[in-house]
């Protein structure tokens, strides 16, 4: 129920993702191009000692590219023992569900679709509730899979 | 062996520790599955580390718990109290034992069959340990601290990662002292920190790195032992030592392959007579591999035995009650054999002493999942079995090479890489073949791909321009790589990419360079497969077993060189050492020769008639036969090449052995024996004994000896093949093969030693080398 979110803005929308998933903001300085790999793996980046998959947010939800230029903020997630970094447009702030995600009945994008938990309610009206693991596989995977 | 001793007690105590808990808890539930399991792997543990230790007691002991229990997890017996204590007073003698190893005293004679008779069903509850293994003097003697303490990886990892991030920030202040304004005081103090900081990184990643040649230096002596108590023959073939591994997974690797190699000894490996019998050679070959492939470590396990019989499974576990009958019928031939991993099923006829009843496998499966590994198994009725232990690569150091495209970096791992040359050197020519890269490499073609392409990256450079790397993936054949640049030689910690990186089939791991940015990894054999070559997977058995075949002739790498009168001459690369370039003045006559000053050795010189005039530099091959070394002067080195055309011999023994074709051109070969003969010094040479005594791995007798056998008509053999010999020269002091004694000739290193066997003769005695070869091969007309 109270469970933390953290607010991005990912292709100008304002979505969710569970806070206790992230563990860092981080603003990526050197990305290095991984030649032949998925098109949503923006490269990799290095935090400290490690290395950080980057993830291209809006190619893995197929609605367009993400800047990587200039100042590039990105979330720091865990997924099965491997650190990524996900791109999003800006990182806004934490707050506080106050329901348990339930289905979107409007009609998303496919992209969202793929990813979505469902729709919590928060003190700054409903948001989306993304899931990091989907985001991170991305659309062709996804498919395959 | 201390180490392993040691490994032994902290494994043995540590399980004690664990172990004391399930103790208690098996005596009030003996039906517990779960906790016989874990007793049961103790004992099985115990039993497998003592045999390979040789403490007869303690194996007694395990042995005899481990059948009692084994039979309660057949469900042939039932667990009661009086077996319950009968078999806790084993654990009890079991640990009073491994401290006195611990202590590093030998274990005192002792009886233990009291403990073991308590072991049979219907005795009597075990009394009290009736004699304890030592007396209470002892006992004082535990309170010494132990050297060494185990630490959890955990923290290893924390420190790890800490000296890790201080690296990336030394370099961070590394880059504002270079803009700012510097001070001596201030960047001396830095470059020590810096020091200090990178020794302690080194310190700290090896702690956690092992190589696993520790994990098969145990093994030819365990194999050895298994063959004496088996009276089998088994000729172990360990390859890949130097592959680097988490210390944590050497661990848990340690007790799998111990049980896989003592079972391929024991069920794979036939009898020598049965050996024969099936038409194979009597000796049975057994081979242990490591290497990388992507981001896993392989360890092959491969026998040429009798294979596994799927057959037999599927009866012993429907027998078990594993297997439904009906069930049984339905299963592939693959699942058959995957039955070998139910706990509690052998295929073994009677239980032995070495392996037991196959339990190992249900243990080992369960320790390699553990870390995260996959057992594979193939084996092939009559033909043999291949295990293949895929362990995944968490954190390894590797060597490698730093290349880049463009201006982004890449690592390849050093141990595929034979060789760099330049696309545009002399001995090199591009070529395109229906639209594919063709690389002539000193004569060699081989497919030939460019890094540019394969990734996709713009390059500015043409494909002259660029340097190739010659790539010899595990297991496949060479392919060049055309890289824009290569950078440096660098041991990279490597870690496991992400899956959608590992999904491109490229990259290996991921690594991070000294300024802290991330640098991919590659896969060699990924890289071919990416870049369309195709590797002709060569089975390393097969290989095995043509070297040691009489009919392949290996080529024999040379050094090609130009004299000082200008002959081209070739001398094999083995014997010589290196190439030094002297100043006049360190050659002179001495003691009625040429000598050449080398550092603190003299040496004699050979290819040269007179000393040099003042001034000029003469370079030398420094020769070495493993005893003592010669000097050879040349002008100029040609090219590495291999001898692949017939040897004409030369009409008289000289410094050249005969002519030969090499590159296309005759060039004469040095015939080393003659050399050394010639120049030996018999004071030197005296009292000291050659280094290796099986002549397949003795390098004197293949590059030396082996033109004068073949000069004198032998088809000459290596090692213990199946082909009869009439004459087998050997090194002394040799153990004498009994039945072959009359026809082998010994070789002394030493010219006139007063108690030499009289049937030997001195290695470089020509004439008489010449007589006996001569004398051998006529007995045989």
């Amino acid at each position: 129920m109270n469970e933390l979110l953290l607010i991005v803005t990912i292709a100008e929308q304002r979505v969710a993702l569970p806070a206790a998933a992230v563990e860092s903001v981080v603003e990526l300085d050197t990305l290095i191009p991984v030649p032949r790999a998925v098109p949503h793996v923006a490269g990799l980046s290095a935090l400290r000692s490690r290395v950080l998959t980057v993830i291209d947010c809006m190619r893995s939800l197929e609605l367009g590219v993400s800047r990587t230029e200039g100042l590039v903020e990105a979330a720091v997630v865990e997924v099965d023992g491997h650190h990524y970094a996900l791109i999003v447009d800006s990182v806004e702030d934490v707050v506080e569900a106050l329901s348990d995600p339930s289905p979107v009945r409007a009609a998303m994008g496919p992209g969202w679709e793929r990813v979505s938990v469902g729709m919590v309610e928060t003190e700054e009206g409903a948001l989306l509730l993304v899931d990091v693991a989907a985001l991170v596989l991305g659309a062709a995977e996804a498919r395959a899979a | 062996m201390d180490d392993l001793i040691a490994d032994f007690v902290a494994e043995c105590r540590e399980m004690l520790e664990s172990l004391g808990g399930e103790i208690v808890a098996w005596e009030a539930q003996p039906d517990d599955r779960a906790r016989l399991d874990n007793i049961f792997r103790f004992v099985h543990t115990v039993k497998g580390n003592c045999g390979f230790f040789d403490f007869p007691r303690l194996e007694q002991l395990s042995h005899a718990a481990e059948d009692a229990l084994a039979d309660v997890r057949a469900g042939r017996r039932r667990a009661d109290a009086p077996l319950v204590s009968a078999v806790l007073a084993i654990i009890d003698r079991i640990g009073e034992m491994v401290d006195v190893i611990a202590r590093g005293e030998k274990l005192p004679e002792g009886d233990d069959s009291a403990l073991i008779e308590a072991l049979a069903e219907g005795a009597e509850a075990a009394q009290a340990p009736a004699a304890p293994v030592v007396g209470d003097t002892a006992k004082g003697a535990q309170a010494a601290a132990p050297r060494t303490i185990r630490l959890s990886v955990e923290l290893l990892d924390r420190v790890m990662s800490g000296v890790s991030d201080m690296v990336l920030a030394r370099n961070e202040l590394a880059r504002r002292l270079r803009d700012g304004n510097s001070d001596v005081a201030v960047d001396g103090a830095f470059e020590r920190l810096s020091g200090i900081i990178a020794e302690m990184r080194d310190a700290i990643t090896r702690t956690r790195m092992q190589r696993i040649e520790n994990l098969f230096v145990g093994l030819p002596r365990m194999v050895r032992d298994l063959c004496g108590e088996l009276d089998k023959q088994v000729l172990v073939d360990i390859d890949g030592g130097d592959v680097e591994l988490d210390r944590e997974m050497i661990e848990m690797i340690r007790d799998p392959l111990t049980h896989i190699v003592r079972n391929a000894v024991d069920h794979g490996i036939e009898k020598p007579v049965d050996r024969l019998k099936a038409g194979k050679r009597e000796i049975g070959m057994l081979s242990v591999s490591a290497r990388q492939s992507g981001n896993q470590i392989l360890i092959d396990i491969a026998d040429d035995g009798r294979g596994i019989d799927g057959k037999k499974l599927v009866e012993k576990a429907v027998a078990a009650g594993i297997l439904e009958a009906a069930d049984a019928a339905k299963l592939t031939a693959k699942e058959r054999l995957q039955l070998i991993f139910e706990p509690g099923l052998s295929t073994a006829q009677r239980v032995t002493q070495i392996s037991g009843r196959g339990v190992g496998m249900d243990v080992v499966r369960s320790n390699v999942e553990r870390i995260g590994g996959i057992v594979e198994l193939e084996s092939r009725p009559g033909q043999g079995t291949r295990m293949t232990l895929r362990v995944p690569l968490t954190l390894t150091i590797i060597p490698a090479l730093t290349v880049s495209i463009g201006n982004q970096h890449f690592a390849i791992p050093r141990s595929a890489i034979e060789e760099i040359v330049r696309a545009n050197g002399e001995s090199v020519a591009l070529s395109r073949i229906g639209g594919a890269g063709v690389a002539t490499i000193r004569g060699r073609r081989v497919p030939e791909i460019a890094l540019a392409d394969v990734l996709g990256l713009p390059s500015p450079l043409s494909d002259e321009e660029r340097t190739l790397i010659v790539l010899k993936p595990a297991g496949g054949d060479v392919y060049a790589l055309a890289v824009d640049r290569v950078h440096d030689h660098e041991e990279l910690v490597v870690k496991p990419a992400a899956p959608a990186v590992m999904a491109t089939g490229l990259y290996a791991g991921t690594t991070l360079a000294d300024d802290g940015s991330p640098i991919l990894l590659f896969d060699p054999a990924g890289l071919a497969r990416v870049g369309g070559v195709r590797l002709e997977a060569q089975e390393r058995s097969s290989r095995v077993a043509e070297e040691s075949g009489a009919s392949v002739k290996p080529g024999v790498s040379v050094l090609l060189f130009r004299s000082l009168d200008g002959a081209r001459r070739a001398i094999r690369l083995a014997v010589v050492d290196r190439i030094e370039e002297v100043p006049s003045e360190a050659i002179q006559i001495g003691a009625g020769q040429l000598r050449v000053q080398l550092g603190e050795a003299i040496l004699p010189l050979a290819g040269m008639e007179t000393p040099p005039p003042p001034g000029e530099k003469t370079r030398i091959f420094r020769l070495n036969d493993g005893m003592m070394e010669i000097g050879l002067a040349f002008r100029e080195v040609i090219d590495l090449s291999q001898i692949a055309a017939e040897v004409i011999p030369a009409q008289s023994p000289g410094l050249v052995q005969g002519v030969t074709l090499i590159d296309g051109q005759p060039a004469e070969l040095i015939d080393a024996h003659w050399l050394f003969a010639r120049f030996s010094n018999p004071a030197i040479a005296s009292g000291r004994q050659p280094v290796c005594r099986l002549p397949e791995g003795d390098a004197w007798m293949q590059h030396m000896l082996r033109p004068i056998v073949e000069a004198a008509g032998y088809v000459v053999v290596s090692g213990e093949g199946d082909v009869e010999a009439d004459l087998i020269i050997a090194s002394d002091p040799g153990e004498p093969p009994a039945q072959e004694a009359e026809r082998t000739l010994w070789l002394r290193s030493n010219p006139e030693a007063a108690d030499a066997d009289p049937r030997s003769i001195y290695r470089y005695d020509r004439a008489g080398l010449m007589m006996a070869l001569k004398t051998a091969a006529g007995g045989v007309k």
